[in-house]
Order: structure tokens, then C-alpha cells, then sequence
């Protein structure tokens, strides 16, 4: 397994600082059509606002629809950066190490993103302040914390903020890199940022324990963000699929094997277009690969007790809306698509280590799980309220209007343009992360062959 | 609003589902009295339309042996009540009087409120309500013209609810039972809709819910509602209490 080469420090520099110094020839024409891509999506949310929420196709009883599912995936996708970042960091996966800050990066914009849909699906926007910001408690309005919808911003914006400073205290070494080596305004703004830093024994002191604290601190945030997220459903109690103890932990699971899948998709693109192929290995696609099998089956264990527990009951409406999501149409359609892309193909795939190291195919199989965990959150969500309750006045199916649509693929946009304009001032791979599994990772002999290791000093 | 040396009000509604002949007089009072805007054959099919009474159909017994009923649902003011939690901003919340109220100022729109409630008896304004010019001056001028992107449902007209307490108050009595009607009992033909004050033993709805034949919608749901239906006579069946699970 001699994928790794022994690489000098001023190679990594340039190589990895290259969207900074050196910029790609395709990164403007490309960020520029997303901004305009971009620009058209706020013009559609503008409007949507403006007109009122008629012009989506949300109806009695589908209150909630496309907005929502796209929140809780881009919720799901968050929990990549914790996943890795956090949980890795303290187990000492040494593989995690090129790809924490892009999955750190990841988890910010996805979170800023997944906040936006709350916010524009609600009646009146412009009253949300009401909310979710600081109250009007002098005129005696609390707000009604047995509400989920009051939780999750609180949790969200936790974990937006501890994501945030993981992402900046891990960004200080290189931005003392990058300060060395600008001019101009760029030198200006580095320096600011860079918090005086001179890479003296005491700074990465504070910087390793400033790390590791916040990886700890937001141990808790991975299990609580996606838990609330979750009850938003399960406190439902009239409402069929939704209602079920088991969300939670469901949900949670649920949010790593996208969120996971996501850095993968992620890490296949930085390693084709930065051409970072000595940073970004096989062997870091085989190591995700391997914790997604895992996750991935975990999950698969939580659907089918999910599903258990719902026919257990033998709850005649209860086994009538699973009858309506797995067998009529266009559900059943969706069902399968969902089923197949979130787990039939892609795990067994993962199954064999030709396709793990092969990073074409890691990067499909790596989109057909995201899509199939965006189905699942859609197949909760929208079937549960368009059920047929014993109103027949309320019969009514959903189907998403094209703005809705718009701005569904607006958040996609909107995420990878956020990533690429990050790209242009900070690098995605932690140079000093690199430097480190170069000096942690040897060649040791075991009898005449030569075996890269792992050496640590005892800590 | 009732204070100490006034009987405590506990506002309710009793159905007799025998008595209704669906003739829809409650749902077009209803529109009349609480400024509803107009639903057009567009919003109807859209399922758009905003009605907080209706007379809705339903089938009895299986085919061929199966007899189409209709009954009167509003907003079951259910003392249990599973919007009321849900909402961040606590724009709907249960008063002192037993009724389920709804606050349009506080209302941001996340309708939340509608999908955690089993009987789909919340509405959603979707557009800014517009009124032809001839009907502008209609407008009931004791209710709110709610406003696009906010919720709202049947208030028990809870305008005539507040004026008759006042007058009654202001005259140095109780609220005499029968002296507070809503728009849909008052419209009502046959009496198959009745308004009063459940707190008061003897006022006539506390009388008519202790019939044999009262249920409440969707019991398994433990809503505990305010509104009490009474069974359909039926000369063929026997009647019970069981009538609610079958509806439907």
C-alpha cells in the first residue's frame, strides 16, 4: 500500500496554496455562473415573498413540503463536518486529516443554507424576528419553548457558531502561511485574520488544545441537532408517519451517512480539480468508504425498526399510510428510487475494495446517496400529511411548483458557490494537517519489506 | 374577561348530527359573519379554499349496503389541543373561556399549527384576500381581515362571545344561556347546531351533551373537544358511542 509519497514542505505549500496564489484558470468562468445562478434563486425567493406563498404548490393538507425536506437534508449534511472533524479527531483516525476542513466548511454553509428554508417558508418572513431572535418580553410574548420550531434554531445556531470557530482556530496556522507569502490588501486582510500568528511551541499548544476542546464541546451538538430537527416530525401526535420515538437516534444516523457521503462527493472534486491527487488518496476514499458501510447499515437497522414499530401497533390508518408510501403510485416509485440509491447499490458496491480506492465510482455511488437520503426525508415528510385521513374534504396530493424547484436547486448553487469563493482566499486542505501525517507517518521495516506507520509521540 | 363574581364560561357547542339536513346555511353564515374570503372554483380545486365550518360526506357501511352522511366539522376547540404546543409563537393557545384562540398578530406562518391537527379544520392564507368592489363594504367590521401568510379557523365568533359577556356585564347579570349565539347555530334551520356554556349545569347544552348518543370526533387522538356530536338516529342500527371510529 505505497500510495503515499514522502513529500517536502515547499511542495505541499505550493500545491496546496494554489487557489489562493495560483488561481485555476476554471475558477471564474465557474463561480461565475453560479453567482448568476445564485442571483436568479434570490430573485425567486424575492418574488415568493413578495406574492405570498400561493405561488408554491403547498395545499390543504401538505402544509409542508419541498422547503422543508431541502432543510432537513442540508441539516443531514452538516453533520458531515461534526462526524469527521470532531469524532475522528478524537479517536485519532489519522486518514481524516486532508479532508477536516472541507468537511468543516461543509457543515457551515450547509447550516447557513438549511436556515434559510425555515425562514422563507413561513407565512410572514418578515415577523420572524418574533421567533427566533432575542423576545419582546417587556410586552409579556415568550416564546413557546415546548415548540421544536423554537429548539431548532436554538440548536442550529449552536451549532453554527461552534462549527464556525472549529473551522477558524483550525484555519490560524495557514493563515499565518498565506500572510507570508501575499502582498498588498491580501497580506492586510491575512494578517488580520492570522491573530499575530508566528507558529511559536505556545500558539500550537493553544491551538491543538483549542481543538480538541471544541471537538468535545460539540459531541453533544452531534446528537442534539438532528434529534430536534427530528421532533419537529415526532411531537406530531395526529400525524401518522411522523409520530415515532425512534426519529431521533433515525434521524441522526441518517445525517451521518449523508453527511459522510457528501465529503466523499466533496473530496473527489477538490482531488480533480486542484489536482491534489498526493494529498487526497485512494486510501482516504477506502477509510470513508468503510466508516459508510457501517453508517449506512446502522441506518438501514433504524429504517426497518422505524418501520417495525409502526405495523407493530396494527394501527389501521398507521399501516394505511406505509401502505401508501411503499405501494401507490408515484410513492412506490420514489420508494424504490429511494431504497435503491440509499443503500441497495451503493453499500454492496463499497462491499469491495476495487471500487473504494476508485474514485470515479466513489464519487457516483457517493450523489446516489445523497439523493436517495433526500427521498427518504421526502418520503417522510410529504406522505405523512397527504394521507388519507377519514376527512375526504382533505384529499389532496402535493405537487412542488416551479419555484419551489428553483429554489431547491438554488441551495445547491448557493453551497458550492460559497465553497469555490472560499477556495479563492483560504486553502481547502490544512497544510499544517499535512505536514503533520508527514511527519507522524514513516517507513518502518518489518523484516525486509518497508511498511508505512503510524509514529506518535506517547502524549 | 369573566370575573369572580360572574359563573365561569366554558364555551362549547353541541351537534345533533340527527337533526342536520346539510343544507351548508352554517357554512355560508359562517363565510358572511367572519370576512372569509371567497372561494373561487380556482382555490376550491387548488385545495386552497378557506372554509372554518363545512359539511363534510362521508360513507356509512360497505358497499352496497353503504349510505352517504354528512356532518358538521369546525374547529373542535379540543381542551387538549395538538396545535397549540407545536406553535413557536404562541399564536394559538387555549383561553380561560375554553375556546381555542387564534392571535393573527402573532401568527408568522410556519403551519405547523394545521398538520399537527387531526381534523384539517386550520387554514392557511395563501394570498392577500381581495373582495369585489361590490362587496367591500360586507366586511364585518368586529372581525379582523386577516392578512396573507397567517393561519386561521373557526373563533367560535368569538366577537359575539365578547360583546354578549360585556352586555351582560354591563347589566349587572350572568350571561343568560341562549343569549350568546354563533353565526353557524343561528343560521341553523333545524337546531342541529347549538352554542352555550358548558360550566353551567343547566344551560341547555350541558343538558343535551349528557345524551346517549354524544361522541367526539377522532376519540383515539385524546383531544378532549368542546364540541360534542350527537348521533345519527339510525332506524335499521343500533346507536352508540362507537359512531366516531367508523365515520368515514
Amino acid at each position: 500500500m505505497q500510495q503515499r509519497r514522502q513529500l517536502d514542505q515547499v511542495y505541499t505549500n505550493r500545491k496546496l496554496l494554489n487557489g489562493q496564489l495560483d488561481t485555476p484558470k476554471w475558477w471564474l468562468p465557474t463561480v461565475s455562473v453560479l453567482g448568476v445562478l445564485v442571483l436568479i434563486g434570490v430573485a425567486v425567493i424575492s418574488v415568493m415573498i413578495n406574492k405570498g406563498l400561493g405561488v408554491t404548490g403547498l395545499a390543504r393538507p401538505v402544509y409542508w413540503g419541498l422547503f422543508i425536506t431541502t432543510f432537513v437534508f442540508w441539516v443531514g449534511i452538516s453533520h458531515a463536518g461534526i462526524m469527521i472533524s470532531a469524532i475522528l479527531r478524537l479517536t485519532q483516525a489519522e486518514w481524516r486529516r486532508p479532508v477536516t476542513r472541507a468537511a468543516e466548511l461543509l457543515t457551515v454553509f450547509s447550516l447557513l443554507t438549511a436556515l434559510v428554508f425555515p425562514l422563507i417558508h413561513a407565512g410572514r418572513p418578515w415577523r420572524i424576528a418574533y421567533w427566533i431572535m432575542p423576545y419582546d418580553i417587556s410586552r409579556g410574548i415568550y416564546p413557546n419553548i415546548r415548540s421544536p420550531l423554537i429548539m431548532d434554531p436554538v440548536a442550529i445556531s449552536t451549532y453554527l457558531t461552534g462549527s464556525t470557530l472549529f473551522l477558524y482556530i483550525a484555519l490560524l496556522p495557514d493563515l499565518g502561511n498565506l500572510r507570508d507569502r501575499t502582498t498588498g490588501w491580501k497580506n492586510a486582510l491575512y494578517t488580520v485574520l492570522a491573530l499575530g500568528w508566528r507558529g511559536n511551541p505556545r500558539q500550537w499548544k493553544m491551538q491543538t488544545v483549542g481543538g480538541i476542546l471544541l471537538s468535545a464541546l460539540m459531541l453533544p451538538i452531534f446528537v442534539s441537532v438532528h434529534s430536534i430537527v427530528s421532533w419537529d416530525f415526532a411531537i406530531a401526535s395526529a400525524v401518522e408517519g411522523w409520530h415515532s420515538t425512534i426519529f431521533a437516534p433515525y434521524f441522526v444516523i441518517g445525517a451521518v451517512h449523508s453527511g459522510v457521503s457528501a465529503v466523499v462527493t466533496m473530496m473527489a472534486l477538490m482531488r480533480w480539480l486542484w489536482k491534489w491527487d498526493d494529498f487526497i488518496r485512494p486510501e482516504h476514499f477506502d477509510a470513508l468508504a468503510r466508516l459508510l458501510i457501517v453508517v449506512a447499515t446502522g441506518w438501514l437497522g433504524f429504517t426497518f425498526l422505524e418501520l417495525t414499530f409502526a405495523l407493530y401497533g396494527q394501527d389501521a390508518p398507521e399501516i394505511a399510510l406505509r401502505e401508501m408510501q411503499m405501494f401507490q403510485w408515484p410513492w412506490n416509485m420514489l420508494f424504490i428510487i429511494f431504497f435503491l440509491t440509499a443503500y441497495a447499490i451503493p453499500v454492496p458496491m463499497w462491499l469491495f475494495k476495487r471500487v473504494r480506492t476508485n474514485i470515479a465510482l466513489m464519487f457516483w455511488t457517493s450523489i446516489l446517496v445523497n439523493v436517495g437520503m433526500w427521498l427518504e426525508r421526502f418520503l417522510i415528510i410529504v406522505p405523512g400529511l397527504a394521507r388519507r385521513t377519514p376527512f375526504v374534504y382533505t384529499w389532496e396530493a402535493y405537487r412542488p411548483s416551479p419555484v419551489e424547484w428553483t429554489i431547491f436547486i438554488w441551495s445547491f448553487c448557493w453551497v458550492t458557490f460559497l465553497m469555490l469563493l472560499f477556495s479563492r482566499f483560504f486553502p481547502l486542505v490544512p497544510l499544517f494537517e499535512a505536514k503533520e501525517s508527514q511527519v507522524f507517518t514513516d517507513d518502518v521495516m518489518i523484516g525486509r519489506a518497508k511498511v508505512p506507520a503510524i509514529v506518535r509521540e506517547a502524549d | 374577561m369573566t370575573t369572580a363574581e360572574f359563573g365561569s364560561h366554558n364555551w362549547g357547542m353541541v351537534v345533533d348530527v340527527d337533526k342536520c339536513i346539510g343544507c351548508n346555511a352554517c357554512v355560508i353564515a359562517c363565510q358572511a359573519e367572519n370576512n372569509i374570503p371567497i372561494n373561487t372554483q380556482d382555490r376550491v380545486e387548488r385545495a386552497r379554499s378557506i372554509s372554518w365550518i363545512r359539511v363534510e360526506r362521508y360513507w356509512e357501511g360497505d358497499f352496497p349496503d353503504a349510505k352517504a352522511r354528512f356532518i358538521p366539522i369546525m374547529c373542535q376547540h379540543c381542551e387538549n389541543a395538538p396545535c397549540e404546543p407545536v406553535c413557536p409563537v404562541y399564536a394559538t393557545y387555549h383561553n380561560s373561556e375554553g375556546n381555542n384562540v387564534q392571535v393573527y398578530n402573532r401568527c408568522v406562518g410556519t403551519r405547523y399549527c394545521a398538520n399537527a391537527c387531526p381534523y384539517i379544520v386550520r387554514f392557511f392564507n395563501y394570498w392577500e384576500p381581495v373582495w369585489p368592489e361590490s362587496l367591500r363594504n360586507h366586511l364585518n367590521p368586529d372581525v379582523t381581515v386577516r392578512s396573507r401568510g397567517i393561519m386561521e379557523k373557526c373563533s367560535f365568533c368569538v366577537h359575539r362571545i365578547r360583546r354578549g359577556s360585556r352586555q351582560a356585564r354591563s347589566e349587572g347579570h350572568e350571561v343568560v344561556d341562549g343569549a350568546i349565539q354563533t353565526a353557524c347555530s343561528t343560521a341553523c334551520p333545524t337546531s342541529a347546531l347549538n352554542f352555550g356554556n358548558f360550566n353551567d349545569p343547566n344551560s341547555k347544552v350541558s343538558k343535551m351533551k349528557e345524551d346517549q348518543r354524544h361522541y367526539t370526533l377522532l376519540d383515539q387522538f385524546a383531544t378532549d373537544p368542546n364540541v360534542i356530536y350527537l348521533a345519527k338516529i339510525d332506524a335499521d342500527k343500533k346507536v352508540g358511542a362507537g359512531e366516531a371510529a367508523t365515520h368515514g
